[in-house]
């Protein structure tokens, strides 16, 4: 009970924060054609190894214990609806979340870099959202960087004690937050200001896309938080088995 | 099942419905807060700023089909929703009722 006190208070005083930037914004993914071709190829290249390595992840998660593929289609399968709905926030604007901290706590960030990437693969091609040639960047920022921070801020929080739910909140909802930091500091690399240069094309592009986002990442951490309740409850047994990441299964191994 | 259980399973789903109160309330309450805002997703904000930018930027490539319409386009992004739901809601009660038989 005292927890759950403590979230709400938390929660309450994020959002009285949220409701002094009256700021209109929008944040989504980068548009097809709208990042330089020389660009693009860059981010597909730093993306592509990542892929890589995540496909031998799955590969190896699944020579250890085919069982685990459902709670793998699971973790997809909340990327995929949260990619789907679009919620407002408090900028006046709409956005929606990533859902790939959820997967990037259970099974590492790269299993997630392979899922992610579908998924926008499937908004580019049916649903002109993001788009073929800025699909490297985007997949390097909600793919690669999201699970990466998620995953990492994860493991932090647990090193420091912090109560699972709480490392697991945190985790999701800065990966989440990321994210778009890191699609603000690609379009701004793309896009320097004559005055100011990058950095200067960097507070514009964060404040566009960051400052909506933060409302939704405090959502996507509580809802990682409850889907991760759910399935240890009923599922302890793959998650046992995973001990939330592949790095420290294969060392049980 | 013993009171020591119930009480436990009640707690359980309480921590869950709150948590799921929150995210409906940060999703709701915006619309409250920012009375007229047109909660659009628009990717065009971001477009104005690069515009704003580096004026005469014309993006080189365009998505190779777009859904012709708003409403088609929002039928996808349901279709999504719902898939990905689906599978969720198949997953956890197979592994409810996995646990269940167990017991």
């Amino acid at each position: 009970m005292k927890t759950i006190k403590r979230t709400s208070l938390l929660c309450g005083y994020l959002f009285a924060l949220l409701l002094t930037i009256p700021k209109p914004a929008y944040a989504m993914h980068i548009m097809e054609g709208f990042l330089p071709a020389g660009w693009a190829a860059f981010w597909a290249l730093v993306t592509l190894p990542f892929l890589v390595i995540g496909m031998r992840s799955i590969n190896k998660m699944n020579a250890y214990n085919p069982r685990l593929k459902m709670l793998l289609g699971l973790v997809g399968a909340f990327v995929f609806v949260l990619s789907a709905l679009k919620i407002p926030s408090v900028t006046g604007s709409s956005s929606h979340l990533t859902g790939v901290g959820l997967g990037a706590i259970m099974f590492g960030p790269t299993v997630m870099t392979i899922l992610g990437t579908i998924v926008l693969l499937f908004q580019a091609l049916l649903l002109a959202h993001g788009g073929l040639s800025t699909l490297g960047a985007n997949a390097f920022a909600m793919a690669v960087a999201g699970p990466m921070v998620a995953y990492g801020v994860f493991k932090g929080a647990q090193k420091l004690g912090a109560p699972q739910w709480l490392s697991v909140f945190l985790g999701a909802g800065l990966g989440n937050l990321f994210t778009y930091i890191i699609t603000s500091a690609q379009l701004a690399l793309a896009f320097p200001a004559g005055q100011g240069g990058v950095m200067m094309s960097f507070t514009k592009f964060a404040s566009v896309f960051a400052v909506t986002q933060i409302p939704l990442a405090v959502s996507e951490g509580l809802l990682t938080v409850l889907v991760l309740n759910l399935v240890s409850a009923y599922a302890k047994e793959e998650l046992n088995q995973l001990q939330f990441n592949i790095s420290s299964r294969e060392a049980k191994l | 099942m013993s009171r020591a259980q119930t009480g436990r399973g009640n707690k359980f789903v309480m921590k869950n419905m709150l948590l799921l109160a929150l995210v409906v309330a940060l999703a709701v309450i915006p619309l409250f807060t920012s009375k007229g805002a047109d909660f659009g997703g628009a990717d065009g904000k971001a477009e104005a700023v690069i515009n704003e930018i580096s004026p005469g930027y014309t993006p080189w490539l365009e998505s190779i089909w777009e859904p012709p319409s708003g409403e088609i386009e929002s039928l996808l992004f349901v279709v999504q929703g719902a898939l990905g739901a689906g599978f969720i809601g198949y997953c956890l009660g197979y592994f409810k009722g996995r646990r269940k038989r167990e017991d």
